[in-house]
């Protein structure tokens, strides 16, 4: 397969970031995108080893393309990407790193840009900060417990369908594409998924409130908008999760307000 | 000169512990304050390492290479956790789960140390259930297990199949708190690129910091690497693109002992490799092989169609199908250990019956699950594995079953570590996959997370207090010590050298020749001539390495090329030092297979009588060999005997 690559280039934060374009060809159906991408990189880089015979449509400027990756799983949450306006590309439910070219049709271009937000500036090319996400976790994304000193597992029982609703809350990867997707830039469902997973559980319950309103402050102070319930952030959602959670975050959340 | 002292406390196997914990020395929180800790890698052993000493009230900085702890590869073990609950009644034990662990890895671990495992193995479960992790249920609202290899009972805990993933959130959650009470000091993007070892004892160490390029120094009181493996020296493996094991070469450059670095796993249910362009190996839970079935065509003829298409394998009568592992070893049947599993299919696809195009895969089909569970069943148990599988390989796995391959999957060798968790050098301790101490030649499914939380959560901040109290007098480790520049230099010219190179090989085309030596002579069997053969050609591509790659761009930004030129360096080392390793280890044992050391059915062949230690190498220079040293294993506490998983 062949395919003309579309790709955003930015040296650094400060610097100004432009397209642009490179024809890759001998590519397996079977290949996965990040792997297209590590063929496209090996050809940037022989180009610059041997300028004189570099292969059409792979002149490399800038060297190779900067972009996150790490399980190629779907599970760590490193890898990101616009993909032909997309984040993590036309499928749904799945990560970047696990989309393969089979996707793609044959001879198309392929547009790849880094997730869009303020909450998340540009280090390079593609990879962005989302140091972010982890300050949110910090300010109340856990339960107050110290190693040692805890009951045993089977002493609180916990019911079985709230622990699979809580599971399915603590499937997000952290990968950011509902923020760079949200209109209104907002990180609300990253919020939710981990206020409603501990909501869920007895043993998450006890500070919910009190963890919904930290969270969300944190939110508001790193720069990333409001919610206007627009959804989108579902559909782009790589683990499918679900808007539900939001409400319950809500509900913590007025819990809170109410105490005050 | 190294001596090898284990610090195996006396007494009963079963009070060992117990009796050392009540002997070691402990800090007290006035001085806990005035004392610093280094904490490398955040997967399962480094975070739930930083947290706990965080809320002990020592100092910590956590570094980590990628944007966040939480990337960490812990995040992608798929299967889940064991630990002696005994909560099904299977008549379980601490001393099971020992004795299954020493017999799994093929009598080629530290007894003391694998007690220990399994003793704190419960309270890991209770610890990760107060975090909020939400491991399976049932109706009752109790915990929920599975099987996995090399077991007789149920004591595996499971989150779907992303138990590492909610174990690690549960970890990595701990270790906020810490941050945002200030005890713990996160440094995301930083690679450790050396080691500084002051009067022999390691106090600090130099990272680059990979957003800026610019090379730091910090010190501390005492440094804990939990940096994971070196699986990925095979270039293709279930390993993240990133693992690694540069940190733990530059400790052992430092004088730090590196042992069994031969003993490597092969997982044997993984996606097979499907062209040139790969990069990376996928996992399929062992999981699975509590409902799969392990099988090749009886007949050569079946095997020819289905490579050709002409039928496909649900078409091959139950009659004319080869159940291998069942027919093999009918007490265990497909749930025997990895290296088991792993050898039975190269046998099978040696022996001409691999199902796939290139004869390098066998099948695992959920045919019998389906018809006497259902569908419904094997969709909650495996559901996103089976979704996993089909986006790979565009086959529905509940159609047709799956085709797999053994891979490179995790090394139990490592860092020696003492019974405290220290190297060879004071004040270094390895945790987690990055020592040797519990696997043995082969590790069991479900066993590496719970080492990396038994050594973090329970067993390092404990005994690193015994260390840490002698130091409550010095003060904070000065980093304009001389020592911290020579290493600052030594890296800065590494680097510049890399750069100046500017030869005709790219990082990776030396990275997968690595792989392809090491996957044929150091991989699933090994011989004389081919690991002779194997040191050779990785001490020839060195040279090309350093004297014919290019890395492309330059030190003072984000340069991914440069990242993978450094542990592609260390790879070639530790590649070589494998190879070593397997050479003088003249036994079979777990996952090491000399061909020269086999029985008459093919199964591995121990020589306990000359073989029966850890192989620890010290470091002598660079292109000099390095020197052995063995630490001798006794096992007063279980039989010693031939692993049989037959009967």
């Amino acid at each position: 397969m062949k395919f003309t690559l579309k790709i955003w280039r930015q040296k650094n934060a400060k610097a100004k970031g432009h397209f642009e374009t490179y024809d890759i060809d001998g590519i397996s159906p079977d290949t996965s995108f990040l792997e297209m991408l590590d063929i496209l990189n090996e050809k940037l880089v022989n180009a610059d080893i041997d300028p004189v015979s570099f292969s059409k449509g792979c002149k490399s400027a800038e060297g190779p393309v900067s972009f996150d990756h790490d399980c190629r799983e779907g599970i760590c949450g490193a890898c990101s990407l616009y993909i032909n306006g997309r984040a993590h590309g036309p499928e749904s439910g799945v990560t970047t790193c696990q989309m393969y070219m089979r996707k793609f049709k044959d001879g198309s271009t392929i547009t790849i840009e880094p997730w869009r937000n303020n909450g998340f500036p540009i280090i390079k090319d593609l990879v962005v900060d989302r140091r972010a996400y982890d300050k949110i976790l910090q300010a109340g994304g856990f339960i107050n417990v110290n190693t040692g000193g805890v009951p045993d597992a089977n002493v609180i029982p916990v019911n079985k369908d709230n622990a699979e609703e809580s599971m399915d809350a603590a499937a997000c990867i952290g990968c950011g594409a509902c923020a760079a997707t949200c209109k209104n830039g907002s990180a609300m469902l990253f919020v939710a998924a981990r206020v409603s997973s501990l909501a869920l559980l007895p043993q998450g319950k006890v500070e919910g409130a009190r963890r919904a309103k930290a969270m969300v402050a944190k939110m508001d102070e790193l720069g990333f908008g409001a919610c206007t319930n627009t959804r989108a952030c579902e559909m782009e959602c790589p683990k499918k999760i679900s808007v539900s959670h939001i409400a319950r975050l809500n509900r913590e959340f007025l819990k809170a307000k109410f105490k005050d | 000169m190294i001596e090898l002292k284990s610090q195996v406390p006396d007494g009963p196997l079963a009070e060992k512990w117990t009796n050392h914990k009540a002997h070691i020395k402990v800090v007290s929180p006035a001085n806990k304050k005035k004392l610093d800790i280094i904490v490398i890698g955040t997967g399962l052993g480094g975070a739930s390492a930083a947290a706990t000493l965080g809320e002990l009230g020592y100092n910590v900085k956590i570094f980590c290479i990628s944007d966040s702890p939480r990337r960490a590869h812990s995040i992608a073990a798929q299967g889940g956790i064991n630990a002696a609950k005994n909560y099904q009644n299977d008549n379980d034990s601490i001393y099971r789960l020992f004795y299954d662990t020493i017999k799994g890895g093929d009598y080629r671990s530290r007894e003391a140390n694998v007690y220990r495992l399994a003793e704190v193995s419960n309270n890991i479960i209770d610890q990760c259930v107060a975090q909020g992790v939400p491991f399976a249920r049932d109706y009752g609202g109790l915990l929920d297990n599975r099987s996995f290899g090399g077991a007789q009972v149920s004591r595996t805990f499971y989150a779907r199949g992303q138990t590492g993933q909610q174990l690690l959130l549960g970890a990595y959650a701990a270790l906020n708190r810490q941050v945002a009470k200030g005890k713990v000091q996160s440094f995301p993007r930083h690679e450790m690129l050396d080691l500084v070892v002051i009067n022999g004892e390691a106090k600090g160490i130099i990272a680059r910091d990979l957003t800026t390029g610019e090379i730091k120094r910090f010190g501390a009181h005492a440094v804990v690497l939990a940096t994971g493996g070196y699986g990925n020296t095979y270039f293709l493996s279930t390993n993240a693109m990133n693992s690694n094991g540069s940190a733990a070469m530059q400790c052992y450059r430092k004088g730090a002992c590196f042992a069994n670095p031969c003993f490597a796993q092969i997982h044997p249910t993984c996606i097979p490799v499907h062209g040139d362009q790969q990069s990376k190996l996928t996992l399929m839970s062992e999981s699975l092989r509590n409902d799969g079935r392990i099988w090749v065509p009886k007949k050569l003829e079946d095997v020819e169609a289905i490579r050709k298409g002409t039928k496909k394998p649900s078409d091959i009568a139950e009659e004319d199908r080869d159940y291998y592992l069942e027919r093999r070893y009918p007490a265990f049947g497909n749930l025997v250990p990895r290296d088991v599993a792993s050898r039975a299919a190269k046998e099978r696809c040696d022996a001409g019956y691999g199902v796939n195009e290139q004869g390098l895969a066998v099948f695992l089909d959920f045919k019998t699950c389906m018809e006497q569970k259902g569908r419904a069943y094997i969709e909650e148990k495996y559901g996103n594995l089976f979704q996993m599988y089909e986006e790979i390989n565009d086959v529905d796995p509940y159609k047709e079953p799956m085709m797999i391959f053994p891979a490179i999957h995790y090394t139990m060798g490592g860092l020696w570590v003492d019974y405290n968790l220290q190297t060879t050098i004071p004040g270094l301790y390895a945790i987690g996959e990055a020592n040797f101490s519990d696997h043995g030649g082969n590790r069991l499914g479900a066993s590496a997370l719970m080492q990396g939380l038994a050594d973090g959560y329970f067993i390092l901040p404990y005994t690193i207090g015994d260390y840490l109290a002698k130091k409550i007098q010095e003060p904070k480790v000065d980093t304009n010590a001389p020592e911290f520049a020579e290493a600052e230099k030594a890296v800065k010219e590494k680097i510049d050298k890399l750069f100046s190179i500017k030869g005709k090989r790219t990082v990776d085309s030396i990275h997968k020749e690595l792989g392809l030596i090491m996957w044929n002579n150091v991989g699933m069997a090994r011989n004389e001539a081919g690991l002779k053969k194997a040191i050779e050609e990785i001490r020839a591509l060195k040279k090309e390495f350093w004297t014919n790659v290019f890395v492309d761009g330059e030190n003072s930004h984000f340069n991914q090329e440069l990242e993978k030129a450094l542990r592609v360096a260390d790879f070639l080392e530790i590649g070589e030092l494998m190879a070593i390793d397997a050479l003088n280890r003249k036994e079979s044992c777990g996952g090491h297979f000399r061909e020269e050391m086999q029985t008459e059915d093919g199964e591995t062949k121990r020589d306990d009588k000359n073989f029966m230690y850890v192989a620890a190498w010290e470091y002598k220079g660079e292109d000099k060999d390095p020197e052995l040293h063995k630490e001798p294993l006794e096992f007063k506490y279980c039989t010693v005997a031939t692993r049989n998983y037959k009967d």
